[in-house]
């Protein structure tokens, strides 16, 4: 479980977290709406570990360990995975050699035997055709050369084999075409379980049609001003953000 | 002795030797190799402070010993070897043979300071190939001053590897020339992590057409350390092909130098000149400084060269940390990525496994 209380963040001067609240159980998938600088990414980058990012107050808990405390590969260790809403390319990286010393550095911490490439290749290429992705994805440079659909494919394919517990995806639909937006659903609707849960931030309504968030909130000038079922998002396509700030 | 160059010189404008100059050097004295000198399952020519070691050497029927005359030179530092030379190896593989592999073996240990001259020659028949992997290593203050000259004939392939570990308070200073004939290809790749001060100066002429070059390299270097990598390619001939990939990684307060020279003469028409150069600084006392010089007399040539300096990409760090690498692993992760390109002409597998392992070990004894 997941659980914000009372989270200030700012960068360099700027306050962008003003008091956030959430609480995201396992099992469920919440998704943060909001208008463009209400501290969407931000949170999504605090919640990671990113640099740069300075925590005045407040507290992050997942799975009752102190999150803010954790250097960033803990908190992957911890299960926690961030889809990034633009991913770093990587020249001279092979996408393999990445994942595969990603999965090993995680099972390394989480007391598990690692794996070898063969063993590796045989469950990336399995995850690769449930995703029906291009089976060349695994031998180019990380990201290098990728359309922007081809980026957010390959965050998705880093999560199905990291298996994480609490993923949060970063307006992974932004640029996305219906079919690439379909992969990202369906590889996020793949993990859903018992002990998944993830915090799908987004700007645009369309990507909960295909992935059904639990519980919508809407995130505006840095605190989550509603919350709801999954109608609210329906709501806000309507009528947009506007009033919502002074709510 | 013909003096050491200064700084004056042009060409030793970045790389200033007094402190080598400051050192009472006597001629090698004699001294045990370890038992774990590098193996790379192909016979293996070892010279310990500079002499032959028969005791640590195998059989490699191409040997020919020791070349008596010194080449001709103008190189300051070719002179003093060609004055005090006394050992050195001798390849030679004769027209249309593929002698494989060789591992070549410089280690050095002295209580006092010793100075070494090897003079090396490699002649490839034509048609011939060979791989030679150099290993230079030691400990103590030595100065290690090979000199080796390459000639490949018709259609010849040498693949010549360095890998110059020498001791942290050595001086190596390298001239490499190398006269490529028509159809012939000479590629090399050198890794520059060791000595205090050192230096790889090559020469090479394309003398006919379709020669080509790899003059590839990756410095690594900390602390005080100074890594000077010095080129001058010649293209005298139509259609030939020359690539320099220099990528230095410097830490500490070490000093790194590019210089590279393409000179293309008149008939060299069809030229493919490409030259690039670029250094990773991991701290902010680290420096670089890169002299890139085409000289084209010929009217119809390519040549390009390009040089960035950069350091990482916190970025980049960050998205491997959030994949669960810890930190140290992502660092050294992308310094490997950033090398890549230089390997590019390790096609050799024991020879990029020497390498790979060395980039590694540099990275965990920092």
């Amino acid at each position: 479980m997941l659980v914000i209380e009372n989270l200030f963040a700012r960068i360099e001067e700027k306050e962008i977290l003003r008091g956030v609240d959430l609480v995201v159980p396992d099992g469920e998938i919440h998704a943060i709406m909001g208008p463009n600088g209400a501290g969407k990414s931000t949170l999504s980058y605090v919640l990671s570990g990113r640099e740069g990012y300075e925590v005045t107050g407040g507290s992050v808990t997942y799975n009752g360990q102190d999150l803010l405390g954790m250097e960033p590969e803990e908190r992957a260790a911890a299960g926690v995975f961030l889809a990034f809403q633009y991913p770093v390319e990587l020249p001279g990286v092979g996408n393999a050699n990445f994942i595969r010393t990603a999965l090993n550095a995680v099972r390394r911490a989480r007391g598990e035997a690692e794996l070898d490439a063969v063993a590796f290749l045989k469950l990336a290429r399995a995850a690769i055709k449930n995703l029906h992705m291009p089976d060349d994805m695994l031998k180019r440079n990380v990201n290098v050369g990728f359309s922007g659909g081809e980026k957010k494919r390959n965050e998705v394919l880093q999560m199905a084999l990291l298996q994480p517990g609490l993923a949060i995806l970063d307006e992974t639909d932004s640029g996305l075409d219906i079919d690439a937006l379909k992969i990202v659903a369906d590889g996020v609707n793949a993990l859903r379980g018992e002990k998944f849960s993830a915090l799908v931030i987004t700007h645009y309504q369309r990507l909960l049609d295909h992935i059904v968030p639990d519980r919508v909130h809407v995130l505006a000038a840095g605190r989550i001003v509603r919350s709801g079922g999954p109608e609210l998002a329906l709501e806000l396509e309507a009528h947009g953000y506007a009033g919502l700030e002074a709510a | 002795m013909t003096a050491l160059p200064t700084r004056k010189l042009e060409a030793w404008r970045y790389t200033d030797l007094r402190a080598l100059a400051a050192i009472s050097f006597v001629d090698s004295v004699p001294a045990a190799a370890p038992a774990d000198l590098p193996e790379l399952g192909m016979p293996r020519i070892v010279f310990v402070n500079g002499v032959f070691s028969e005791a640590h050497s195998t059989p490699f029927e191409f040997c020919a010993g020791f070349a008596a005359v010194a080449e001709a030179s103008s190189l300051p530092l070719a002179k003093i070897n060609a004055e005090h030379a006394r050992d050195g190896v001798t390849l030679v593989v004769p027209e249309g043979v593929d002698a494989g592999a060789v591992l070549l073996v410089s280690y050095a240990s002295a209580d006092m300071p010793i100075a070494f001259h090897p003079r090396h020659r490699i002649t490839l028949g034509a048609g011939a190939k060979l791989t030679v992997v150099e290993v230079a290593m030691g400990q103590g203050v030595y100065w290690h001053n090979p000199v080796t000259d390459i000639s490949l004939h018709e259609n010849a392939a040498l693949a010549h590897y360095r890998l110059q570990d020498e001791g942290l308070e050595s001086f190596h200073l390298a001239t490499i020339r190398a006269k490529i004939a028509a159809g012939a290809a000479y590629e090399s790749f050198s890794a520059v992590m060791g000595a205090k001060i050192s230096r790889a100066e090559f020469h090479v002429t394309l003398r006919g057409a379709g020669a080509k070059t790899h003059l590839n390299a990756a410095q690594l270097l900390g602390g005080h350390q100074h890594g000077d990598f010095t080129t001058v390619v010649a293209h005298d001939a139509p259609n030939c092909a020359s690539r320099q990939t220099v990528k230095s990684v410097l830490d500490g307060h070490a000093r790194g130098v590019f210089q590279g020279r393409i000179e293309v003469a008149r008939a060299a028409q069809k030229t493919d000149g490409y030259q690039m150069n670029q250094a990773l600084l991991l701290s902010d006392t680290a420096e670089i400084d890169i002299k890139p010089e085409l000289e084209i007399f010929a009217d119809d040539v390519k040549c390009s060269h390009g040089a960035t300096i950069g350091a990482l990409d916190p970025e980049q760090v960050f998205y491997l940390r959030s994949r669960g690498i810890p930190e140290a692993q992502a660092r050294a992760m992308l310094i490997r990525a950033f090398l890549d390109e230089a390997l590019e002409p390790v096609t050799h597998e024991g020879a990029r496994g020497l390498f790979e392992s060395a980039i590694e070990n540099w990275w965990a004894r920092k």
